[in-house]
Formats: C-alpha cells, structure tokens, sequence
C-alpha cells in the first residue's frame, strides 16, 4: 500500500462513478468545505463525471482566502515596525490586503521570511536575539496545533523574541454561521479530512443532528472524494443524516488527543473576521493570558487605516458559496494568478485559482 | 596554499592566471582551448544553432548531478531541441568568494566528464569573483553551438494536427531531488535528478525519423509549461493523457507532501518530441533503446480544435485545462 497511486485507480473510479450515477435520483447539492477537495475535484474533473443530479458547490475551507483584509493590514503594518522579521508560510505573500501585500512590502524592504515549519521560525529568532520575530499564525485546527507546540518550544527554549499573530480559525462556527444565513441550501457536506484529524468526528454532529444534513469527512485524493459522494449519496437517497468517516486513514472519531490538549492548553475560543461573513463568535483562536507575552498583538502597538475592500472582487459571495468564479467580472481579466486582486485568486487551496487553473470543471 | 577561492583570483593578475591554468585549462584541455586565445577559432559548415544559458541552481551539489553537469546538459539539450548536433561550449564561472577549491574542482571535474559524454568541447571561458552576497557560491553560464544536418527542419512553431506528442521518461526528478536538499525543507529520498545531455538521444531519434516536427525540454515550469509553449507557437492544441505520463511514485509522494503538480516540477534529462502520426512507433521503439529513454511513451497527440490550449484526460476519463506555471511552485499551508 502506497496510499497514493491505490487512490488514483481508473478502474475503482469507474465502478465509483457508476454506484453514484445509478443510486442519485433526488436533486442534490453537497458543498465540499475545504479548498483541498475543491483542487481534488477540479483537478480530476469530478463535476464532469457526476449525475445531472448533483450539484457540487466550494464553500470557505481556504485558511488565506478566508483572511479579512483588517488582519492582513495587520500583518503588513507589523512588517513595517522596525527591529520586526516578518515569518510565514509562503502562500501568504502575495495575498493582497487592503493596500499592499507582503510581497510589497518585503520588496521596499520590510524583512519577511518564508518558512516551511513554525520551527523554522523559532531557530530565526533564536539565531536574531536583538530582532523580534513575528510568525503569522494563520490557518484552522490543521495549523494551529504545530503553532502552539512552537510557543511552548520558544517558552522552554528561552526564547523570547518570539511572537505570533494569531489569526487562527475554527472549522465547526462557520460552518454554522453559513446554514443559519439560510443563503445556501445543502443536502449535504463533504467534511475537511485534515481538520477532522485534529477534531474528529464528533463537533460535525450537531450539522447531521440539528440542520438534518449528512455529513461525510473526505481524504484528498480523487478516490476518496468520489467515495464520500458515493456515500453522501446514498444518506440522501435513504433520507437519513449522520457523520461518517470515508477517510479512515487519516481520521479517528476522537481525533488526535495531543494535539487537541496542546490547542487548548496556548489557545482559547475568540470572535474572528472572516472575508464575505464578518465577525464570527467562537471562531478564532486567541492566546491564553498565560502566553500573552508571545501574543504579537498584545505586545506591538499595530497601527492599521480602516480596512478597505477589492472593488469589484466577489470572494467573499464565492467563500460563502453563492456565487463561482465564473459570476465575477474581473476573473482571469483584472485577476489572475499573477495579479490577484482578491485571495481566492492567490492560494493555491482558492476557487478561483482551481477555476483558473483546471478550467470551469467542464473539460475546458 | 589557499583552500578558498579569494577575490584576487578574479583579479587578471597572478592567481586569476593560474585558476584559469590549474583549475580550468588543465581539467577541459582541448587544442581550441589550450591556446589560451581571446576567442575561439573553428571552422564550420551548414547551418549553425546557437544558445546561451546561466545555472544558478541551488544547492550547488544535488542528487544526481551538480551545476557544473547541469551547465552542460541544459546548453547541449537546448542546441538539441533544433536538431543540431552540439559541438563546442563557452563556460563562464562568477563565484562567491570563499567558495572551496575542492567545491570548484568537484565542479570542474563533473564538466569535464559531461562534455565527454556529450562530446562536446569547452573552447572559451570567463571567470569573474565577486564578494561575498553578491552571488551564491557559484553561477554558470554557457553558450553553445551546434551544426544542424541537412534537411532537418525542427521548431517549436512546426506542430500540425494528428502529431503524437512521446516523452522520453518519467518526469518531475529533478525539481524533486533538488528540492529535497534545500534548506529549511530537506526530506530524504533515494531520487536522482534526470540531468543529462540529450544530443545523442536526439540524433538517434532523427535517424529514425528526419520529418520530426518540434523538439522541447521541459525544464523550469515542467512538461506542463513547455507543451503550453508549443500549443501557443503552433497555433494548436495538445491532448494529453495522465495515465500515459511516466512519473516515479516518489516524485508523486514528495509532490503530495509539498503540494506540487509533477505536470510543473522541473526536469533536465527530458526531450518532448512531436512526431508526425506515421513515424511515431518507429521512433518510440528508437527512445526505447537508449538509455535515457528506456521508460519513453506516446502520451497524446496535437489536435487544431481550440487553439493554443492543453488539455489532459484525468486517470478518471474526465477532460481538464493543463495551464502554464504562473509564478513560483510554493508548499500549501494547511
């Protein structure tokens, strides 16, 4: 078992394919949350192999797309503190806030480093005692685990020129938030499998138990999506709703213990902003009192200008599954990879960048 | 004795003088090169391919090769891609100071023993030393020409409809194993880098079938980029399967775990060929027989509908766009 060709087979996505197309009768849309399956399924052309029947729709699980412009304003007017190293996962970069980016910033000079572990970041900061460094903590519960871990690593090791600006997001709220806005209608959700490996399986009931919606948690490769159709399918067809787990390799219903403790141990529940929905309770992530001291917010006074939006963009309608790339004017005219105006167009995980990339999911 | 390369050695005096005698002269000696001339005389005939690229790979040292191996592979495989057998190379070295004589000599040595396989000679060079910052450790560049055989007419620009599209191997090795040593981001793996000089294969190739239409080494933006490339140039488009496409299952794995598509990750021992329809098995089987092209296939063919545009039939027989690489390949965050 290799775990990826195994999950690329032609032969079991064919009997997939035609399990869903015989079993679909009843109209249905599944919206997958997160912009890894969105990348599965336009990379592999899935929408092209389904049933008339279903209707797949991309919801918010983008960690960059996400990210209000206020937060990214944050962020760059960090960078522009003297004495301050900007570290971050690199696909932060070009995401433009609402008046430069980082990429900019790092260009007139502002000393931003990409980093590809939160460790990474600790040694730049164990080895530049006299400068701060400020990690940009940006992700969900996949992320924010390994950022904990690193603010008690800084802790142990002495660090203290160590900070992180938490920007942290949760799975479950939004997901709430977007059923209760009633602007979409699903009949069912293609759960996040790296979220879930941290959460399981449990915080997704109230969707199936609540708003009668079944749910299935997806892995990433073009198999496990199909399976996680199949299955949603069939809940839909036997009118039943419940949490099931089609990624069991990567996914336990308890989810990962340690990683959960070490959460809650640095983190506490906060209200978050998120691009196209606003501030949403219970959605973030703070730093503990206890850290505070590592908590880049509470430690730089963070001047920022009201945060302005990209005219024209829709992301935010895009993120909450309204409206697809194909509905905005400046996609792949004004915004492109290259000169991305809104971040759905920059993550690599954002929906238009899929749209861009794989074409509209019907074959080019 | 210095172990270290010092910025004197740059300077046209004493120690540039006898860098250029012990480290280069010496290591890639050649009657054209030995008289230590301004510039290189030779005598030619036929039509003539000329090209010039600088190697700026880091690490310098990679699995499966160095800048010195890649500096003459990547110049014979571009004169390659015209057909054109190459001859002769000019070899320009601009080092960081405090780069290590036995770094140098490791370097040196590996172009020595690319150009012999290559059979190509290093005829002129340059070295300038530059302070420390200003380069990293080492970047070459190469110009190299070749003599194109009679009746050979190939160019990026000659795809026609009905074309098959053969790949000599399995792709992404190279960008894999360079990547696996770069800091901050190091992974084991057992991958090489497919770096190799492809005028042998080429000319194998053209034995088999002279009307061989365009010739292209997917190299930086990978195959994806450089089928692009030659869609846009000859006004078609190119269908291409993804069953067909060879790629190890470690190139797949490290892609997986730094959210790459091997479509775009970079190769240097890599020749796409198109082909018209009736040559197509006959120069297959010829890839198949050397050594860099034991893994070769037909993995589509060009088509005149939609012009400019690369289209690829998933391993799950639906149909998706195979856009160019847009701006650097960068891991996912979460």
């Amino acid at each position: 078992m290799k775990y990826i060709t195994e999950f690329r087979s032609s032969e079991l996505g064919e009997g997939l394919i035609s399990r869903i197309q015989q079993c679909s009768q009843k109209p249905a849309r599944f919206m997958e949350f997160c912009g890894g399956h969105t990348v599965t399924i336009f990379r592999y052309g899935i929408r092209q192999l389904l049933p008339p029947t279903i209707e797949m729709v991309s919801g918010p699980g983008c960690p960059i797309c996400v990210t209000a412009n206020a937060d990214l304003d944050k962020a760059i007017a960090l960078s522009q503190i003297p004495g301050v190293i900007i570290t971050t996962f690199g696909d932060m970069l070009k995401v433009p806030g609402s008046r430069s980016s980082l990429e900019k910033a790092k260009a007139e000079g502002a000393e931003v480093q990409t980093v590809y572990s939160t460790m990474d970041a600790l040694d730049i900061a164990e080895a530049n005692r006299d400068r701060s460094v400020v990690f940009l903590g940006i992700g969900f519960e996949t992320t924010a685990p390994t950022i904990a871990a690193s603010i008690l690593q800084a802790e142990e090791r002495g660090i203290k020129n160590y900070h992180v600006l938490s920007l942290h997001k949760v799975c479950p709220p939004v997901i709430k938030a977007l059923l209760d806005s009633g602007e979409v209608e699903l009949q069912g959700l293609v759960c996040p499998g790296h979220v879930s490996a941290i959460i399981g399986s449990h915080p997704w009931e109230f969707i199936a138990q609540e708003y009668g919606i079944p749910c299935v948690i997806s892995g990433f490769e073009p198999l496990d999506v199909l399976q996680c159709v199949e299955m949603l399918t069939e809940q839909v067809e036997k009118g039943e709703s419940r949490v099931e787990i089609a990624y069991k390799r990567g996914v336990r219903p308890e989810g990962n213990i340690m990683a959960l403790k070490l959460m809650e141990r640095v983190f506490e529940p906060s209200p978050a902003l998120w691009r196209g929905m606003g501030e949403i309770a219970g959605s973030g992530l703070k730093i503990r009192s206890e850290y505070q001291r590592f908590d880049a917010e509470a430690d730089f006074d963070i001047k920022t200008e009201p945060a302005v939006e990209h005219k024209g963009c829709i992301c935010g309608d895009i993120l909450r599954g309204v409206k697809t790339p194909a509905d905005c004017k400046l996609f792949g005219k004004a915004c492109t990879p290259e000169n991305p105006v809104g971040p759905c167009m920059v993550s690599t995980e954002g929906s238009c960048s899929a749209y861009y990339l794989y074409g509209d999911g019907h074959g080019g | 004795m210095v172990d270290k390369i010092l910025l004197a050695h740059g300077s046209g005096g004493k120690l540039a003088h006898d860098l250029v005698e012990k480290s280069f002269v010496k290591a890639l000696a050649n009657p054209l090169l030995d008289k230590l001339d301004d510039s290189a005389v030779f005598d030619v005939s036929g039509k003539l391919a000329f090209t010039t690229d600088s190697y700026v790979v880091s690490p310098i040292f990679f699995p499966g090769g160095d800048i010195g191996k890649l500096a003459v592979c990547g110049t014979v495989n571009d004169l390659a891609t015209s057909g054109a057998k190459p001859l002769y190379l000019s070899l320009s070295f601009i080092i960081e100071e405090g780069l290590s004589f036995r770094e140098l000599e490791k370097i040196v040595a590996s172009v020595r023993e690319a150009c012999g396989e290559a059979r190509v000679k290093i005829v002129t060079g340059d070295t300038k030393v530059v302070t420390r910052g200003s380069a990293d450790k080492l970047f070459i560049n190469t110009a190299g020409v070749g003599v194109i055989p009679e009746g050979i007419d190939i160019s990026g620009s000659n795809a026609k409809p009905r074309d098959k599209v053969i790949l000599n191997g399995a792709i992404g090795d190279h960008g894999i194993a360079v990547v696996s040593k770069r800091e901050g981001l190091s992974f084991a793996t057992k991958l090489k880098s497919d770096c190799a000089p492809l005028g042998g294969l080429v000319a194998d190739m053209l034995k088999a079938s002279p009307s061989i239409h365009a010739l292209r080494d997917p190299t930086r933006g990978g195959l994806a980029s450089s089928l692009n490339e030659l869609a846009q140039q000859s006004s078609v488009s190119i269908r291409i399967e993804e069953k067909k496409i060879p790629v190890r299952e470690e190139v797949l794995a490290a892609c997986e775990m730094l959210g790459f598509d091997p479509l775009y990750v970079a190769n240097e021992g890599k020749m796409i060929a198109i082909v018209p329809p009736e040559d197509a098995d006959k120069v297959l089987k010829t890839i198949r027989q050397n050594k860099y092209g034991r893994d070769a296939a037909i993995i589509g063919e060009v088509t005149g509908e939609k012009v400019g545009r690369v289209v690829m039939k998933t391993v799950l027989g639906s149909h998706r766009i195979v856009d160019m690489l847009t701006g650097d390949l960068l891991p996912r965050i979460c």
